[in-house]
């Protein structure tokens, strides 16, 4: 670490510590990590237990968020179904991100056909109904893995980044810095990683958190008509599904952890994302502030 | 001085908070101004010269402290509400600003936003206002102001922008116009129409002129008297005579010898200020200057100078410096003080330049660039003629400069080398080798004799890398072992004068002459034969510039480069180069010798570049004859048949016959000889003939 960098993210980490809320986001971001991983270590259930003795009972300190029909621990299964939902929307974002950096700075610096070809990808894809086409592919990988799932949920989400850094490339590749790396030679793909990228880091990183949020409720809508996350694993999505019926009812507790949960992950995830954008763009005016 | 004065600014200090702690703009700053006088304020940027003005505007943000007095006409300014000095605004005091574009809205006429100056401070109807607007126009020099009234400010070039500005100051005869930077935007035949429209319009409205600026040249011609701040504070002040000619604060004496001589044939060496300008949020005690100034004393780290009042000067010349006393007894020049370096010439100068070999050649080089219109179906509706046909040659050991106004192409030209492409049509020859065969091996093998050097040193370094990353860049690129690399990046640092302890730090925490320092270390990584530099000093401060100038001398004799120097400042041309291109509107109009062009130009619009550029010198700029250029740059996209130049022409317009004329129009005009020169000199004229531009003035001040 040297001293620029040190003191560039220092300042960022203090405008960011400024921001009630978003240090209220990241806390709760946090904590549900914990929770989801750690949490079934220290806890009796397992989400696999499935205690016919015992369904249908209301939350208690014997099974927390109660249980279910056949007798599976509530909580279990949530903190089960969280970790996939988190994992799904991290990998996501970072695959979605990834994509959307590598295709709209080639499409802004080499222009030409590349641009052409690029745009006019992005351009379908954006027309495609994406949750249509994950739906109508979801038999393909059923039963195998939600690996497949999550690169399908990343490539239709990183088109309108991509645009938003093609048009940035559009004026890096302008800068000085970059003609001087051209003009000594260096790689146009070298340029693009080592010049290009890096400038545009907290936008990056914005956009990131900005779409795990965004991959977590699009995972929990196809797993909700049974599209997505496909038992045995389980999911927010899959949890709510199983368990819409019964809001209302005396056993409304079913639906109601997994759903407060994850409107609480979701709003926690994009306080984060509002505060980061806040530390990071200069251009924002919550800097300034006191 | 029995009158009184028009504004008398007393004591006035402006703070800013910020987070690294207060930032003290401004600190003690005393001026007066007399009716129908002007003052001119010089200083680097951060020197509180703008902020002073926009305090006595009362247009700074509510956050900034202001304490002291502002008096304008006898009354109290400051503390003033919006309200109040709104009626002043405009009517009393009326300001230019440095940026015409952004001083206009977009969305409305022109002629309507002078009009609405008009009638916010006068009784007028709508028409008459716009009958006014088309008035003042007229009067600042726009052609057919009645029409042009109508057009929007995109529609006007830099240049009418700042008349319609000037229109829009002058619309309630104010008493007093502050000039914010007027014409540093803008080009230098730009920059005299500009001049000589604020001479006029304070002519005819008798108004007195605050004129702030950085450009000691433009102070010379304009100012009566001057006041030279730094870092906050009024340093010197005096008459216009007295400040240029009898210097007694070391940073005036620095600044005056910092900057090369467009009017000096023997070549002067220049006095760099070492160091930078301080930081205003943790000022030390005692003179600001104390870091940078050679003659400092242990008084000058303890007590802050007082402004003194000069013995032998004019009235009114005051020096904050403990030995202004000494200067002054002593008459010490800059040379005397500042440590000039000498600078012997480079080992190929001894060669006949046809002995040296060619480093770099353009044989009627040609850029077009197609202008296309439509979305889908695209068609091509015509051409700029950025660059049309320009031969030259470098050779080795040799600086040729490359200059001309924005829009003619300079800059086109370097990239078309710099790309080492095939060009559209004509050749460029790089070490004897034709871009347009080269291989992509051999492209990037002959990348390493040819480097680059920016304009800005801001944004020619990646933000995001350490300086030891950005001068490895070049070496890790072109394969050379990581043993040497090291080893190598020291060197550099030393060479361009930086310590290696700079190595790991980022480029924002250096000042812009460092910067500069550093895009030229990483220049020379790769010990290049020929350097191409696109204007390296003209974004530095004034006394930053010099000592970058003396380090690219120093390495061209130490390493034997060649320069191609591209600016559009014709002083620091002349000062550091062998041979002078002049670039008009993708061609080269005139070529040769510096010492030729400058002498005795030939072609019409050089010596209206050379009459056009301000000198440091306020008793040859009182006796000049400026040779004022009609109109704006022509669209590089429809040139003027015939002579490129002829529109704006002097010679065209004056002294030519009909048949003459219709020469210009017809023809042509190929770089040749002009009868009355020397060798190595060739106009693009017809009528080429030359004359002393520079030395009609000597001959008429002595």
């Amino acid at each position: 670490m040297d001293a620029a960098t040190q003191s560039r993210s220092r300042l960022a980490a203090r405008r960011f510590m400024r921001r009630r809320l978003a240090v209220l986001g990241l806390f709760m971001v946090l904590l549900f990590f914990v929770f989801a991983y750690l949490g079934p270590s220290f806890y009796k259930w397992k989400f696999e237990d499935q205690n016919y003795t015992s369904s249908l009972q209301g939350p208690s300190v014997e099974h927390w968020f109660g249980t279910t029909q056949n007798g599976g621990d509530m909580y279990a299964l949530t903190m089960r179904g969280l970790q996939k939902s988190l994992i799904i929307g991290l990998i996501g974002a970072l695959i979605s991100t990834a994509i959307a950096a590598v295709a709209g700075a080639a499409a802004g610096y080499f222009s030409g056909w590349t641009d052409r070809a690029i745009i006019a990808l992005i351009d379908l894809l954006l027309v495609l109904p994406g949750f249509l086409i994950i739906a109508i592919l979801s038999p393909v990988f059923e039963g195998h893995t939600w690996h497949i799932f999550v690169l399908l949920l990343a490539a239709f989400q990183w088109m309108i980044t991509a645009r938003v850094i093609r048009s940035m490339t559009l004026s890096m590749k302008e800068r000085e810095f970059v003609h001087a790396a051209r003009f000594m030679g260096v790689s146009d793909w070298k340029i693009i990683l080592r010049h290009i990228l890096p400038n545009m880091s907290s936008f990056l990183i914005i956009d990131a958190t900005i779409n795990v949020s965004s991959l977590i409720l699009a995972e929990v809508g196809l797993s909700f008509f049974g599209f997505g996350v496909q038992p045995p694993d389980i999911s927010l999505g899959t949890l709510i599904n199983d368990h819409w019926q019964s809001a209302g009812t005396e056993n409304g507790y079913q639906f109601y952890f997994p759903a407060v949960l994850l409107v609480l992950l979701v709003l926690s995830v994009n306080l984060v994302g509002d505060g980061l954008r806040d530390a990071l763009d200069p251009n924002a005016k919550v800097g300034e502030q006191r | 001085m029995s009158r009184e004065p028009l504004l008398e600014v007393r004591d006035l200090s402006v703070t800013f908070p910020s987070e690294a702690g207060p930032v003290a703009a401004v600190r003690g700053l005393s001026y007066h101004v007399m009716p129908g006088e002007v003052l001119g304020i010089v200083g680097e940027s951060g020197s509180g010269k703008s902020v002073s003005s926009l305090a006595v505007m009362g247009l700074l943000p509510s956050r900034a402290r202001i304490t002291g007095s502002v008096r304008f006409r006898g009354s109290e300014l400051l503390g003033r509400s919006d309200k109040d000095l709104s009626a002043i605004r405009g009517r009393g005091i009326s300001m230019i600003f440095q940026d015409p574009l952004s001083a206009l809205t977009p969305v409305f006429t022109v002629g309507d936003q002078i009009a609405e100056a008009v009638r916010i401070h006068q009784k007028v109807s709508q028409q008459a206002a716009l009958r006014r607007a088309v008035e003042l126009l007229d009067l600042v020099g726009i052609p057919n102001p009645a029409q042009r009234a109508g057009a929007f400010p995109h529609e006007f070039s830099g240049g009418m922008r700042q008349r319609a500005m000037i229109a829009m100051a002058i619309a309630n005869n104010p008493d007093l116009i502050i000039a914010d930077e007027p014409t540093t935007a803008l080009d230098v035949t730009i920059q005299a129409q500009i001049l000589e429209t604020l001479r006029k319009a304070q002519e005819t409205t008798g108004a007195a002129i605050i004129m702030i600026t950085h450009d000691l040249g433009v102070i010379a011609g304009a100012a009566h008297r001057v006041t030279v701040m730094y870092a906050g504070k009024p340093v010197e002040t005096g008459e216009v005579d007295d400040v240029f000619y009898r210097p007694r604060m070391p940073y005036t004496l620095g600044l005056l010898g910092s900057i090369p001589r467009l009017d000096s044939a023997e070549h002067l060496p220049l006095t760099p200020i070492e160091g930078t300008p301080p930081s205003l949020i943790h000022l030390p005690r005692g003179c600001p200057f104390t870091p940078r100034c050679p003659m400092r004393i242990d008084k000058c780290e303890q007590i802050e100078p007082e402004l003194l009042s000069m013995q032998t000067s004019g009235t009114g010349h005051l020096a904050a410096c403990h030995r202004s006393i000494e200067i002054e007894e002593q008459n010490l020049q800059s040379t005397d003080i500042f440590p000039a370096p000498v600078i012997g010439p480079p080992a190929a100068a001894g060669i006949p330049r046809d002995q040296r070999p060619v480093v770099l050649e353009l044989q009627d080089l040609v850029k077009h660039f197609p202008l296309v219109k439509g979305a889908i179906l695209r068609r091509q509706v015509g051409n700029v003629y950025a660059v049309d046909g320009i031969s030259l040659d470098i050779r080795e050991g040799e600086t040729l400069g490359l200059v001309g106004e924005s829009g003619c192409g300079k800059t086109t030209t370097i990239m078309e080398i710099l790309n080492l492409k095939r060009p559209a049509s004509g050749s460029i020859i790089v070490l004897g080798r034709k871009t347009a065969q080269m291989s992509d091996r051999e492209r990037f093998a002959i990348r390493r004799e040819l480097s680059v050097v920016f304009q800005d040193p801001m944004a020619s370094l990646d933000p995001r890398m350490p300086i030891s990353d950005i001068l490895d860049e070049p070496m890790r690129t072109h394969g050379i072992p990581d043993a040497e690399r090291s080893s190598r990046i020291e060197e550099l640092l030393q060479i361009v004068g930086l310590s290696p302890e700079h190595a790991s730090r980022y480029p924002q925490e250096f000042s812009g002459g460092q910067r500069q320092r550093i895009g030229i270390a990483r220049a020379l990584a790769l010990q290049p034969k020929l350097l191409v530099l696109d204007e390296p000093v003209s974004a530095l401060d004034v006394s930053i510039r010099a000592g970058v100038i003396n380090l690219l001398e120093k390495l061209r004799t130490d390493l034997g480069l060649s320069y191609l120097f591209v600016a559009h400042d014709l002083s620091v041309v002349r000062h550091i180069a062998d041979r002078v291109a002049v670039m008009y509107l993708g061609k080269i109009v005139e070529i040769g010798n510096v010492d030729a062009v400058y002498r005795l130009p030939a072609h019409p619009y050089t010596q209206a570049l050379l009459s056009a550029i301000p000198l440091p010198d306020p008793r040859k700029e009182r006796a000049r004859r400026r040779i004022i250029l009609q109109g704006d740059l022509p669209s590089p996209a429809n040139p003027p048949s015939g002579c490129r130049f002829r529109t704006r022409c002097q010679k065209f317009a004056g002294e030519l016959d009909d048949r003459q004329r219709q020469r210009c129009i017809d023809e042509q005009p190929l770089l040749r000889s002009p009868d009355n020169s020397a060798e190595d000199h060739l106009a693009a004229c017809h009528y080429a003939e030359g004359y002393a531009v520079l030395e009609d003035v000597a001959e008429m001040t002595s």
